[in-house]
């Protein structure tokens, strides 16, 4: 359970950031009416759907800590075979990049109200976005034709889960994506749309974090790194 | 009050909550049904939660005419005790606690007493309810397949809950539970994002996150955790549902089935323990916590004094809620974990009750020398206390290592978490309905039939629960469907046993008046005006009872004061709304 220890002690650190400027310590009671007591309430000058995104992105990574947590403690068992990484993989993690490289030059193009330049940089996301979940698809043939089924091995059936998961996240979001590019195809503004291309881009870069975690995991690599961290420890 | 400025204009900012854009309801069905406004789902919330609870309190009443009169009762066989123990259980926690206490007074309260006109997110919000509705009808579901719902106990532990000796094992019991919770967690997480961010957003001027009401803390830190924590639950479901339907080992190790070897193997049954009860554990204090915060609204009001220790109060929420998430495998004492880790995670349990202790007191306190009205909110709030101090000491117990091992399998257990997270909750639940019904229908509560309903219920609930500890420390087992002759308890464990089921059936009846009471007032009951009990929090300050939607008129609220301004010296009244601006102040602006 270490690994979703550690992502709840990372968002804990943010919660006591948080509350730190809240003036906690405050004594109600002694302050009806203080001038100061309103100055300090500030709603966040942040949007509020971007304070709803960033609630729900720390529930999706409590959601893939836990199932990389899981891993680990399963993977200790004699019957683990690490499955291979299929090729294609790889081709898929570099269609992610330049899906959230375009979404960030959308975002950027957005603020400049470069309405023309943004729609290609939204549909390019979308492309490669859409090619992101194919290539998995292809992978997961590869892996069946090569003879890795899902129930054979602990290794297979979480590889199929987590990126099944996550490919159900991607999916989601490329929903909201294809329904932004939609009314810009139809002609909304960069100004109209500027928040949702903002809300995707969050959405985005945070589900290619958890993809590169995810491949890193399946590579082995996450392992090796596990295995220095305790060395240095011990 | 010191520092009070010359003119009002100093103490209001510029407008810093923009009015929203409300959801214009066009019809019946969107207003009543496929409605986006935080009352009407809070409604439908608590309905269908108090709908569900009603068959986990008859599945209960049937268990208990088992173990009073066993073998007596042809149609409960040993099947339909499992099934009725699994479905009574996870009802109740999940269906009924955690959608009541968030999902219905989450909904109802927390715009209102910010002062905010609805939630932030209400088309999510409409989409959690039905959610939760379809979770329910899934569950429901279960009691009509073939083969029935499952029986593998409200922890689904596996391997014994997906093999052919458990009822639903291998029939559809199982894969609708779990996809029942599946869904209960995406719906959740919608209305959560809500509670959250609304608090985070939605609050009214000069609502500072020190003036809020501590109904609103206790909801608020429970949402988190709920948010944090239904991950784990979902994490063990998909696991559990993959091996069921698609025959991976993730939990099932090697195993022997009516003589024939299953194809699984290797699987951990003691990981699936460990997310649940990763989610299990927090899942108490997501029920606890936003009753701690409602019963300190309850007495203070109630006693006409502010709560004592306010700051503590809020600290020992936000304790209680992070300590929550190191303390889950004291559940697991038996599983055969390392003593190094016994000892702890038998730590962190103790330290738990450091914040809960602090609340205790600050109740107390807070009750001392106040102006105490016996009214029937109060006498919930105080049955609270009393039910929750005895179930939290014999928590103190079971937290012990040594403590727990030989009492773990016995009705002591059963004992001590139906004293700490149901009765304890479902008081403040029944406090709280009374305190609000006149708010939600303009009506009171029939007060005499409230009286009887809070005796019957809490001597009543004190009847069965109290010897059943003694049942406990006896050595009479848990989760047995019937202790037979081979058991070594006495003839009197068998005469107590019929003593707490006639109880229990008592109690159980006892409900039916609560419901026609509620159902009667509705219509008959004597009419509250706006602020019934005189209460300074927002939500009594509405300029319409029961509040439309938008739950404001013309102009939002702005917040003077916290939330606790009872019998304060020198003012007119006995309270000071939370929006009203100091009396000589007010005076002073009238005269210019």
């Amino acid at each position: 359970m270490s690994a979703v220890l550690i992502f709840l002690a990372l968002l804990a650190s943010i919660i006591i950031w948080w509350m730190a400027q809240q003036r906690l310590t405050s004594k109600p009671w002694l302050e009806a009416e203080k001038v100061s007591s309103f100055s300090h309430f500030t709603r966040s000058s942040i949007a509020t759907e971007k304070i709803g995104l960033g609630v729900f992105l720390a529930v999706v990574g409590a959601l893939f800590t836990l199932f990389i947590s899981a891993y680990f403690i399963r993977m200790g068992s004699d019957d683990w075979w690490a499955i291979p990484i299929p090729r294609v993989l790889w081709v898929n993690t570099a269609a992610l990049v330049v899906s959230s490289i375009t979404l960030e030059l959308a975002k950027s193009l957005a603020q400049q109200g470069d309405d023309e330049t943004m729609k290609f940089a939204l549909l390019a996301s979308l492309i490669t976005g859409i090619g992101f979940l194919v290539g998995q698809v292809f992978a997961w043939r590869e892996l069946v034709f090569a003879g890795y089924l899902l129930a054979d091995n602990p290794a297979n059936s979480f590889f199929y889960m987590i990126t099944g998961m996550h490919g159900l996240h991607i999916l989601g979001g490329l929903l909201v994506l294809g329904r932004t590019t939609g009314k810009v195809l139809q002609g909304k503004t960069a100004q109209q749309v500027h928040l949702s291309i903002e809300l995707c881009a969050m959405y985005w870069h945070f589900m290619l974090l958890v993809w590169l975690v995810l491949f890193a995991l399946f590579a082995g690599w996450a392992n090796d790194f596990v295995d220095i961290c305790r060395q240095l420890l011990t | 009050m010191v520092n009070i400025p010359s003119s009002i204009d100093d103490t209001i900012p510029a407008a810093e909550v923009e009015d929203v854009e409300l959801y214009h309801s066009h019809s019946w069905w969107t207003t009543y049904v496929f409605s986006q406004d935080a009352k009407v789902i809070a409604i439908q919330y608590s309905l269908t939660a108090i709908s569900i609870g009603l068959v986990a309190l008859v599945l209960s009443w049937l268990m208990r005419l088992q173990l009073a009169f066993p073998g007596y009762f042809a149609f409960i066989d040993a099947e339909h005790y499992y099934q009725f123990i699994t479905m009574h259980g996870m009802i109740m926690v999940i269906y009924l606690l955690t959608a009541l206490f968030l999902g219905g007074f989450g909904n109802y309260l927390i715009p209102l007493m910010l002062g905010a006109r609805d939630m932030v997110f209400p088309y999510a919000n409409m989409l959690s309810y039905w959610l939760y509705l379809l979770a329910v009808l899934v569950l429901v579901a279960g009691f009509f397949a073939p083969g029935g719902p499952t029986g593998a106990g409200w922890t689904l532990y596996p391997p014994q809950a997906v093999l052919s000796g458990t009822p639903g094992g291998n029939d559809w019991g199982i894969i609708l539970m779990l996809t029942s919770l599946i869904l209960f967690i995406i719906g959740f997480t919608m209305g959560g994002l809500n509670y959250v961010v609304t608090v985070l957003q939605g609050r009214a001027r000069g609502m500072t996150l020190m003036r809020m009401p501590l109904t609103i803390w206790g909801i608020f830190t429970a949402t988190v955790m709920a948010l944090l924590a239904f991950p784990a639950l979902f994490v063990a479901s998909v696991m559990m549902l993959f091996d069921r339907i698609l025959g991976t080992s993730f939990f099932m190790p090697a195993i022997v089935e009516m003589g024939e070897q299953l194809k699984h193997g290797g699987g951990s049954p003691i990981l699936f323990q460990h997310l649940f009860w990763f989610f299990g554990h927090p899942e108490v204090y997501i029920v606890a916590l936003p009753a701690f915060g409602i019963v300190s609204d309850l007495i203070s009001t109630h006693a006409r004094k502010n709560i004592f220790g306010y700051r503590m109060m809020v600290w020992a929420i936000v304790v209680i809620g992070a300590l929550s998430f190191v303390v889950w495998a004291h559940h697991m004492y038996v599983s055969g974990m390392n003593p190094k880790f016994g000892f702890f995670f038998a730590t962190t349990t103790l330290i738990i009750a450091v914040p809960t202790a602090i609340k205790v007191y600050n109740w107390v306190l807070t009750l001392w020398r106040g102006d105490i009205h016996l009214t029937i909110p109060m006498l919930f709030a105080l049955g609270f206390i009393v039910t929750f101090v005895n179930g939290g000491l014999t928590g103190l117990f079971l937290g012990n290592v040594v403590v727990d091992v030989p009492l773990s399998d016995t009705m002591f257990v059963v004992a001590h978490f139906h004293m700490v997270m149901g009765v304890a909750p479902i008081m403040v639940i029944f406090g709280a309905i009374y305190h609000w019904y006149p708010k939600i229908t303009g009506r009171m509560l029939d007060e005499t039939m409230g009286r009887i309903h809070f005796w019957v219920t809490f001597l009543g609930a004190y009847l069965i629960f109290f010897p059943m500890h003694y049942l406990g420390l006896l050595g009479a087992p848990r989760r047995y469907y019937e202790l037979g002759e081979t058991v070594v308890n006495p003839t009197s464990a068998h005469d107590l046993n019929i003593f707490i089921t006639l109880m229990a059936w008592t109690v159980g009846a006892a409900q039916i008046l609560f419901l026609f009471n509620a159902a009667w007032s509705l219509r008959r009951g004597k009419e509250s005006g706006g602020n019934p009990w005189r209460a300074t929090t927002l939500e009594w300050q509405t300029p319409t009872t029961p509040p439309p939607h938008g739950n404001w008129g013309k102009d939002l609220p702005v917040v003077y004061r916290w939330a606790y301004d009872y019998s304060v010296p020198g003012a007119p009244e006995d309270f000071i709304p939370q929006n009203q601006p100091d009396p000589e102040r007010r005076s002073k602006e009238h005269s210019t």
